[in-house]
């Protein structure tokens, strides 16, 4: 009994570093990148004045150390600008770490009348979470706030927290990542769901988020696969594409 | 003191097998649901319904806590029953600081070893490890519960305001089960919570929570019997069943998100957000109708819960507190291996049965070790199985 338990964790360890070495593309499935919700400011802005203007604000995740550039949001910029060769993308950050939703709404207010873009990419979720904010609380505050920014004639893009399995038993991330969604399903705006996604690229081999490395590099690439799979989603979305390329990547 | 007049159905009838099994069933769900990123989790009930092994967990210890200690309590009175139900708090949280010690050990681990820029952000969470003074001292107040770890500071907390509950409960039951829906709907109205550290509050809100577990304390005191006819009534089945396939639709959206478009915004916006941390009517509505289904297929007096292969969870749910605390431990431990060795979904069939067979395997041991002292004729044999009953609540 005892031998047969140790011989199938040991096919389980070999079965398990197999998946493991997969080749590293990271494409991501239609079902979590594309949903019903589109972005109309962005599609207009593109149309009448070929030209797209994009904030995104942040936390700490929506920005990387090391040489400038590598973070998700100049990967974004990039992919947009070599998608869509006729428009004059412009991509603006406001990343601080350790703001919550409610402290981001606050200088949004600021960030939207003054700097009108078509697109606001809010990334938020991990700060709440690691506060312990009552998620209602995250959730409906979120839910007003973007409310008010759709009303200001700016459309929103939600992204949620990173996957990070190490810290998985420290952050509670289910249900504010569950409100994310509510809020997402609610005001009808696109959800770049960057937990599921990583979680596909962790459940693939793509990547192995359990890695202990001090390297830029793997947390460069990741942020690269992220700029391009949320650039495909806003391309998306907007319906700025060929109308046959609903797939990622 | 006044005898109570009508001594509970359940009082020296033998001990109710249904509870101890599903309890039982509970401990592995939540021990299950508690390795992140589990493939075996998609077998417990939260991913079919609104509630899951928590409402049951917290009910069945509800009832078994009324049982026991109402018993002790019209036989021996207030002041000894309610210190046995104060010693039982204290058991619970000690237990409670044990595990906090073995998290810290995770954590302060994880912290020294892992430096991924990726997650420059994320590992601000171990901040607290730079001041342990003031956080050593918020967890012993149970104001700072790591994931995870809230069910035994609730149930803390549900045991301290538990004698004069089941004080009331042995006199009015109907009053005592109302005075419990009014702090719920006032906890609600109110925003009444307990504070948390470093901010926030109690995931598990014991104001609201308290519902559940009174609702089994009266259940226990005979509100079981008197709910009979309904529960015997084919209506309330049918209604139950019913719920349940609603909840499971409405449930199927969350994993699959292009079904949402099928959910009309009205309804949405009527159920949306399922709040756990203050018990949600619909969750607890799903819990009535799985107890409501449960008690109609599986009967009291079932012979099938002499069959060994329930025996398992039956000695699970007999030891409740232990192997709550040992699933949690387990928990951290299978999150562990899986960040040393492999995450894969093998790894993670490997660790859920090497963990439920783990509590399996204590849970006999410990019921092993009753047996022995039971049979020691030096020992003291107890009227009732009191401490495997209600100790264990």
């Amino acid at each position: 009994m005892k031998a047969l338990a140790v011989a199938l964790v040991i096919t389980f360890l070999l079965a398990g570093g197999a998946t493991a070495q997969r080749p590293n593309t990271c494409d991501v499935p239609a079902y979590l990148l594309f949903d019903e919700n589109e972005l109309n400011h962005v599609a207009a802005a593109v149309k009448e004045k070929q030209q797209l203007d994009i904030a995104i604000i942040g936390t700490g995740s929506s920005t990387l150390g090391g040489p400038e550039g590598k973070a998700y949001p100049a990967q974004l910029e990039a992919a947009l600008k070599a998608r869509l060769p006729t428009i004059a993308v412009h991509v603006t950050v406001h990343a601080a770490p350790r703001q919550t939703a409610a402290k981001m709404w606050e200088d949004l207010k600021k960030i939207v009348s003054e700097q009108k873009p078509a697109l606001l990419v809010w990334q938020t979720g991990t700060v709440d979470a690691m506060r312990g904010v009552e998620p209602d609380e995250f959730g409906s505050v979120l839910n007003t706030a973007v409310e008010n920014i759709q009303a200001a004639g700016t459309d929103v893009l939600l992204m949620n927290m990173q996957y990070s399995p190490r810290t998985e038993t420290m952050i509670a991330v289910g249900p504010y990542a569950e409100n994310m969604r509510w809020v997402s399903q609610q005001r009808r705006v696109p959800l770049f769901d960057r937990l599921g996604i990583m979680r596909h690229w962790s459940d693939t081999g793509v990547f192995d988020f359990y890695s202990p490395t001090k390297a830029f590099s793997v947390a460069q690439k990741v942020h690269e696969c992220i700029g391009r799979a949320l650039a495909t989603q806003i391309i998306d979305a907007a319906q700025l594409g060929p109308m046959t390329a609903k797939v990622a990547q | 003191m006044r005898k109570v007049a009508s001594i509970p159905p359940a009082t020296g009838s033998k001990r109710d097998l249904r509870l101890d099994l599903f309890r039982g069933l509970a401990l592995w769900l939540i021990f299950l649901d508690h390795i992140p990123t589990n493939v075996v989790s998609w077998v417990t009930i939260r991913n079919y319904g609104f509630s899951d092994a928590t409402e049951i967990f917290i009910f069945i210890s509800g009832y078994t806590a009324a049982f026991v200690y109402g018993n002790a309590m019209s036989e021996r009175g207030f002041l000894v029953s309610g210190a046995r139900i104060l010693r039982r708090a204290w058991q619970i949280y000690v237990a409670h600081v044990f595990l906090f010690a073995i998290y810290l050990a995770e954590i302060a681990y994880v912290a020294s070893s892992f430096e991924n820029p990726l997650y420059a952000e994320e590992m601000g969470v171990l901040d607290f490890l730079k001041q342990p003074d003031v956080t050593i001292v918020q967890a012993l107040l149970l104001k700072f519960k790591p994931v995870n770890m809230d069910v035994l500071p609730l149930y803390i907390v549900l045991l301290l305001l538990f004698p004069p509950i089941l004080w009331l409960l042995l006199r009015r039951p109907t009053l005592a089960l109302s005075a419990s829906v009014a702090l719920y709907a006032a906890s609600w109205e109110f925003g009444w919570n307990l504070q948390a550290y470093p901010s926030g509050t109690w995931l598990f809100n014991p104001f609201a929570w308290q519902l559940l577990f009174v609702f089994g304390a009266w259940c226990a005191m005979g509100g079981a019997e008197r709910l009979s006819a309904v529960l015997r009534s084919r209506i309330t089945l049918a209604v139950a069943i019913a719920y349940l396939v609603f909840a499971f639709l409405i449930t199927m959206t969350w994993h699959f998100p292009v079904l949402g478009q099928f959910v009309p915004e009205w309804l949405g916006s009527l159920i949306y957000p399922i709040d756990k941390t203050n018990l949600d009517v619909l969750r607890f509505a799903h819990f009535l109708a799985l107890g409501v289904v449960i008690v109609w297929f599986i009967p009291r007096d079932w012979s099938g819960l002499h069959w060994p292969i329930f025996r398992p969870a039956i000695w699970c749910g007999q030891h409740s507190l232990e192997i709550f605390c040992l699933g949690v431990f387990l928990a951290f431990a299978a999150h562990f291996i899986m960040g040393e060795i492999s995450a894969g979904v093998p790894m993670q069939i490997a660790v859920s049965f090497a963990g439920v067979a783990i509590m399996i395997g204590a849970a006999g041991l410990l019921s092993w070790y009753k047996s022995m002292e039971g049979r020691n004729p030096g020992s003291r044999v107890k009227p009732t199985d009191a401490d495997l009953a209600g100790g264990e609540a």
